[in-house]
């Protein structure tokens, strides 16, 4: 974990201190605004790093190693690096009796990872997703913020093409 | 979004309850909610009327209540909270104002699961038309005083959030450690001030009452579980969606309904419900015999029902807070013990630990997940003992 640490704080902490008081400007510099903030970090940068935890705490006047409790509690917030595009496969029963493993096999072909990795080209992180509340529309996954039901192994090719095409029309 | 039935709630005229409501006292709303039995459609069946009351009623120091919604519907097999997000927010909306009329509150917040975001746009539209219409704001329908707006929050991805005293945790920047009660969220909630935590559903249904009157609502169900139901059904059937049904429906006439009829056991209430077999299939869904917060899952005659305990476990094991012992460490031993069942190794004296291992967890853990966790899997042993047994070595 200690490569989360810049090696020079003030040489490469200046840009993402003025971020996240661009962040904190939005919601307060409340205790109880931690999630929005925490939230609005990771969906800008893709990340919530050990010196942004510091720099939240700071400007919320609360322990660095309580935002770090924070942040690690929650499933959809990361500490590391993440793709740009997150793929969450529900594994709960009713999709799993669907054919959720099936759909996991194929997307991690497609992909080239295993659930919990993330691409080499930094595109798409995959991970399993607990019940998303998609039951009647088993196999589901939430695509980024997007929820597809009736996934078969066949349209992940698809699914993810067009993850990758929505990029390239960025 | 998949929903098989006509709703009640789609023919409520708009803004009729609100009307309704502000032209009563509080207490008198509130006691109409009381004659009209409506209780708790997140599963617990608490009493609204009686919540409210407890909440209008405990003194706030600094004047200030809350009123919150649980939108965050994360028990497996529960999607009519989705559904009526998406059909009805409007409702959802009314019935919260209608709460905040009811205990005297300024601020409403609802709190929306990470992975229903795609909902949020839809929301927000519906509060700044309901805010434009001076639904929200100051002086709402212009009843002087009467200021209260709402706010939406998004979870981050963790089941026990749902938890109401987890939720007010997440709320408040903090991690989802459920809280000791007492006190209890109506006596001290949002940032220690008194608070009232309700369903999607609940709220949605509230306006529906207050426009048609508690006795229209205390003449469908059963006496002990009043109103119309919404309930989440999937897993072996044809038509999985999302229905209505009066409380009272048995869980034969809902599988005939959604064509699950060889179902050989479903699952009442999600993973932290309980397995209930054919022979039980005519039982009602109501807080008397089979409750629910509305899922059902079917299962066929081909599933093996070791699978489902194993998947549920695996669930809780991942989600459990870790704050209290019974939880963290007891569900993990349930998982190893439902995988050892299945390999074929686990002797009847390891089944009774693991037994009682589960009924000590329902009495000491600190709160409903790990009080709850132990249910299918205790069930499952106790209504489908041969099921399992013939896999325990003698």
């Amino acid at each position: 974990m200690l490569q989360n640490l810049p090696t020079n704080v003030a040489e490469e902490g200046a840009e993402l201190s003025s971020a996240i008081d661009a962040v904190v400007a939005r919601h307060g510099a409340k205790r109880s605004a931690l999630l929005p903030i925490l939230q609005d970090i990771l969906a800008e940068r893709g990340e919530i790093s050990y010196l942004a935890m510091q720099m939240v705490a700071d400007r919320l006047g609360a322990a660095p190693s309580e935002v770090q409790g924070v942040v690690t509690f929650y499933s959809f917030l990361e500490v590391e690096t993440r793709g740009r595009h997150v793929i969450r496969l529900c594994r709960t029963l009713s999709c799993m009796m669907a054919g959720t493993r099936d759909v996991g096999a194929a997307l991690e072909a497609e992909l080239g990872i295993p659930f919990g990795g993330t691409t080499a080209d930094g595109m798409f992180t995959l991970e399993w997703a607990n019940c998303i509340g998609m039951c009647c529309t088993p196999p589901a996954l939430l695509a980024d913020a997007e929820a597809l039901g009736e996934v078969t192994p066949a349209q992940v090719g698809e699914v993810i093409g067009a993850l990758r095409a929505a990029n390239v029309r960025e | 979004m998949i929903v098989r039935t006509p709703l009640t709630l789609a023919a409520v005229q708009p803004d009729s309850g609100l009307h309704a409501a502000l032209g009563q006292a509080p207490a008198e709303v509130i006691e109409e909610l009381a004659r009209s039995g409506i209780r708790g459609r997140g599963g617990a069946g608490f009493r609204t009327g009686l919540k409210w009351r407890l909440a209008a009623e405990a003194p706030a120091p600094d004047g200030r209540r809350h009123v919150v919604c649980n939108a965050d519907e994360g028990e497996p097999g529960n999607f009519k909270d989705r559904a009526l997000l998406r059909v009805v927010p409007d409702l959802v909306f009314e019935g919260m104002t209608i709460g905040a009329w009811s205990i005297g509150a300024t601020s409403g917040v609802v709190y929306l699961r990470g992975e229903y975001v795609y909902l949020r746009q839809g929301l927000e539209d519906c509060l700044a038309r309901r805010r434009k219409a001076g639904l929200l704001g100051n002086n709402i329908l212009g009843t002087p005083g009467f200021d209260f707006d709402i706010d939406i929050r998004l979870g981050s991805g963790a089941y026990i959030c749902g938890e109401e005293t987890a939720l007010l945790e997440s709320l408040e920047g903090r991690r989802g450690e459920p809280r000791n009660r007492l006190p209890y969220p109506v006596v001290r909630g949002l940032h220690q001030a008194p608070t009232i935590v309700n369903n999607v559903e609940t709220f949605a249904w509230v306006p529906a009452i207050l426009a048609r009157g508690a006795s229209w609502f205390v003449g469908i169900g059963t006496p002990g579980s009043t109103g119309p139901k919404l309930l989440s059904v999937s897993g072996d059937v044809e038509r999985p969606g999302v229905y209505e049904f009066p409380f009272g429906v048995t869980i034969g006439e809902l599988l005939e309904a959604s064509g699950g009829e060889d179902a050989h056991a479903v699952v009442g209430g999600g993973a932290s419900g309980v397995c209930i077999p054919a022979t039980d299939f005519n039982r009602a869904i109501s807080y008397e015999e089979v409750s629910t917060g509305g899922a059902i899952i079917a299962l066929g005659p081909h599933r093996d029902l070791l699978d489902v305990a194993e998947n549920f476990l695996e669930f809780f094991v991942d989600e459990s807070c870790g704050q209290c012992t019974p939880c963290r460490l007891g569900n993990p031993v349930l998982l190893e013990g439902v995988r050892s069942l299945k390999r074929g190794d686990c002797t009847a004296k390891r089944l009774g630990e693991l037994q009682h291992l589960g009924h000590t967890m329902q009495a000491t853990a600190k709160c409903g997940l790990g009080q709850t966790s132990p249910n299918f899997f205790l069930s499952l042993v106790d209504r489908f003992g041969p099921e399992i047994l013939d896999r325990v070595p003698v």
